[in-house]
């Protein structure tokens, strides 16, 4: 089933991997805390329907340049560079967790770049009131636990592959967690509250019922905040990861709403 | 061989079911269990011991950085610092250290450290830690994936800092300073001198041996522990062209003298566990943050232990008694004699010219504290103080004013 297409853009002068499969109109998936170390159930699910893009965001697996990226701004210009170098500009676009909160910060400072944006368990505010648990306190092998309800799917997208070196692959996990940590330590709140209001495509909030880390009151505030339709839409029995824990419902879900 | 004394300043009366009712020493502890009415006697008990390691001899005094930390009280070493710069008179002061990338402005420590190095005229010695996960990213929310280039650039604009004549500006990565121009300036020129504590990440064993500063091996577990970094550094040496001059190295060690091996047995055993299972008792998930081990040295420990490495070992460690804890190297245990030969062959061993001691640990009271650094400075200190001395030059530790030109602060002249 990984049959995907490959191609690469520079961002900041590093490679960032592009995986494409499928036809029709482009839609673009921003992966979320761990990035896409494989192609998974999910986007395979979605590339039946779509032209599914999938861009690395730097340090991420598959891309690299993350340790240059020293400010909000910088991380969302290069989010910009690897949008519009995979040819999505104007497409519908999914972030999941962290990718959700950089898809989310991209349509409010860029409101044209999406046309519609689905956002999964999205990072980004914080309420001090409502504190999900602390993934980045969390080592290996708890961390899977933690943001996922489905430890086979989990394991079928993190774990290592027979044919891959162990240490080769758990420091692409490593520098993963490590890129996701730098753009939304310690709160994972990325002041997007400010900019939340200059959305204005219609959007799709999923959670999945047995998130950890992100309340699902958070769908509240961004459906709030946004300024344009939005529906909020709960996956049972996912957790935090749901487009990993339950690829057939949530793949489902953003079908519907898209179509 | 620089024999000097450290404390820790530990929280003496962590209850005796700390390692079962609480989640960890650091980061999340109770803040119930601090009375500072107690702590008011902590602190100058531990000053008093401090100043008394001077006054019997030791060639400095040493304190370091610790937050939200039931075994480390100085969440500012330097104002211990500045209080042994008057309590003190001869004796070298090593802040071991300041965790640079906390920092903001950085010219907070390239200050206080001047102040400290005025006030006790020269004695100072400046230690830059990086700073542990537990103390920089979850206690001080400093961003892991940044906190070694912050903690690089600090650095830079510190020894700028210290030794650039004229007003300067500086355009850093995270560092904006129109007019840096510290006032006070450091005694010692071209500036104190730079001891680095570390875990032993390669990065920062090679930064070291480039820079020509000094490094400490600090950990909690002894000779066997610090081997694999010393021998790294070592290495790192070599490969920089440097000399492998034993003053480039300083090593930690958990020590109890008493007249016999039984009697040490007796008066350090509580201690002793005490430390190893109240103040080491850590949650896991604070002892590692994503970023801040470097990719190379995660790559290496995977490499040597599977999954997890890091200092993750402390977290998850069983409280061992002290049998455990003498057998292992962690506490190097007896009569002076036996010590004294014990810490010959581990310096020449590691090839380390300054030894930190702890002399105080876990909940040892202030009697018992003095009569252990009584009996090293009297009947150790002899015994290993000639290692190395006519063979190597030391060029890492302070230079301060001569005597006859220093005051002496009242405390000190009574």
């Amino acid at each position: 089933m990984s049959d995907q297409e490959e191609r690469s853009v520079e961002v900041n002068g590093h490679p960032c991997r592009v995986w494409e499969k499928g036809s029709g109109e482009p839609l673009g998936v921003l992966p979320g805390i761990g990035g896409a170390p494989r192609w998974t159930p999910f986007m395979e699910t979605l590339s039946a329907e779509r032209r599914v893009i999938v861009p690395s965001l730097p340090g991420f697996p598959g891309a690299l340049g993350h340790d240059i990226l020293d400010s909000h701004l910088d991380w969302m210009v290069a989010t910009h560079e690897l949008l519009m170098g995979a040819g999505l500009e104007g497409a519908d676009l999914v972030g999941a967790s962290v990718g959700g909160a950089i898809a989310a910060d991209a349509v409010a400072i860029w409101p044209t770049i999406a046309r519609r944006l689905v956002l999964i368990s999205p990072y980004g505010l914080y309420d001090e009131h409502d504190m999900g648990i602390d993934p980045f306190a969390v080592r290996p092998p708890d961390i899977g636990q933690c943001l996922s309800a489905n430890a086979e799917a989990y394991g079928s997208v993190f774990g290592v592959p027979e044919d891959e070196d162990r240490v080769d692959w758990l420091v692409t996990l490593s520098r993963a967690q490590e890129a996701a940590a730098r753009i939304l330590w310690p709160l994972g709140d990325t002041r997007l509250e400010k900019r939340l209001c200059r959305i204005g495509v219609p959007t799709l909030l999923l959670w999945g019922d047995r998130d950890q880390i992100i309340p699902r009151s958070y769908a509240d505030r961004f459906a709030a905040g946004i300024n344009a339709d939005t529906r909020i839409e709960t996956i049972p029995g996912a957790g935090h990861l749901a487009d990993i824990d339950e690829p057939a419902a949530t793949a489902a879900a953003i079908l519907k709403f898209l179509d | 061989m620089k024999t000097l004394w450290f404390h820790l300043m530990p929280y003496t009366e962590l209850p005796d079911d700390f390692r079962e009712n609480n989640h960890s020493v650091w980061v999340d502890i109770d803040s119930k269990l601090f009375d500072p009415e107690r702590a008011h006697h902590m602190y100058n008990d531990f000053i008093d011991e401090l100043e008394y390691a001077a006054e019997v001899g030791f060639d400095g005094v040493c304190v370091n950085e610790h937050h939200s930390n039931g075994y480390g009280l100085m969440p500012s070493p330097n104002l211990i610092g500045s209080a042994l710069a008057r309590g003190t008179s001869d004796t070298a002061i090593l802040i071991l250290g300041n965790s640079l990338g906390l920092y903001n402005p950085p010219l907070r420590v390239a200050e206080e450290m001047a102040m400290i190095d005025c006030i006790s005229g020269g004695r100072m010695i400046a230690g830059f830690p990086i700073g542990t996960p537990m103390d920089t990213c979850f206690a001080y929310g400093q961003n892991p994936s940044m906190l070694r280039q912050r903690y690089l650039e600090a650095h830079d604009v510190i020894m700028r800092a210290w030794q650039e004549d004229e007003v300067f500006s500086f355009n850093g990565r995270f560092n904006q300073l129109r007019y840096v121009n510290i006032w006070p300036r450091p005694i010692q020129k071209p500036h104190p001198p730079i001891w680095i504590p570390g875990g032993g990440a390669n990065e920062t064993l090679s930064w070291c041996a480039e820079n020509d500063y000094v490094f400490c091996a600090l950990s909690y577990f002894g000779y066997d522990s610090a081997k694999g970094v010393l021998g790294a550094y070592k290495h790192a040496l070599d490969e920089a062209g440097k000399d492998q001059n034993p003053f480039r190295s300083g090593y930690l060690q958990f020590v109890g003298v008493a007249e016999s091996r039984a009697e040490a047995e007796r008066i350090y055993r509580e201690p002793a566990e005490y430390f190893y299972e109240r103040c080491l008792h850590l949650y896991p998930g604070f002892t590692d943050a994503p970023g801040y081990r470097t990719e190379s040295t995660i790559r290496r420990q995977l490499e040597a232990a599977g999954p997890g490495g890091g200092v993750g070992a402390l977290g998850t460690m069983k409280a061992p008694k002290l049998k455990d804890i003498v057998d292992r190297g962690y506490l190097v245990l007896g009569d002076p004699d036996e010590v004294a030969t014990r810490l010959r062959e581990i310096a020449k061993d590691l090839n380390i010219g300054n030894l930190m001691t702890l002399l105080q640990f876990g909940n040892m009271d202030k009697d018992t504290t003095k009569y252990n650094t009584r009996l090293f400075a009297e009947r150790v200190m002899p015994q290993i103080a000639d290692l190395f001395e006519d063979d190597w030059e030391n060029r890492w530790w302070p230079t301060p004013m001569e005597s006859a030109a220093r005051t002496v602060p009242q405390a000190v002249a009574g």
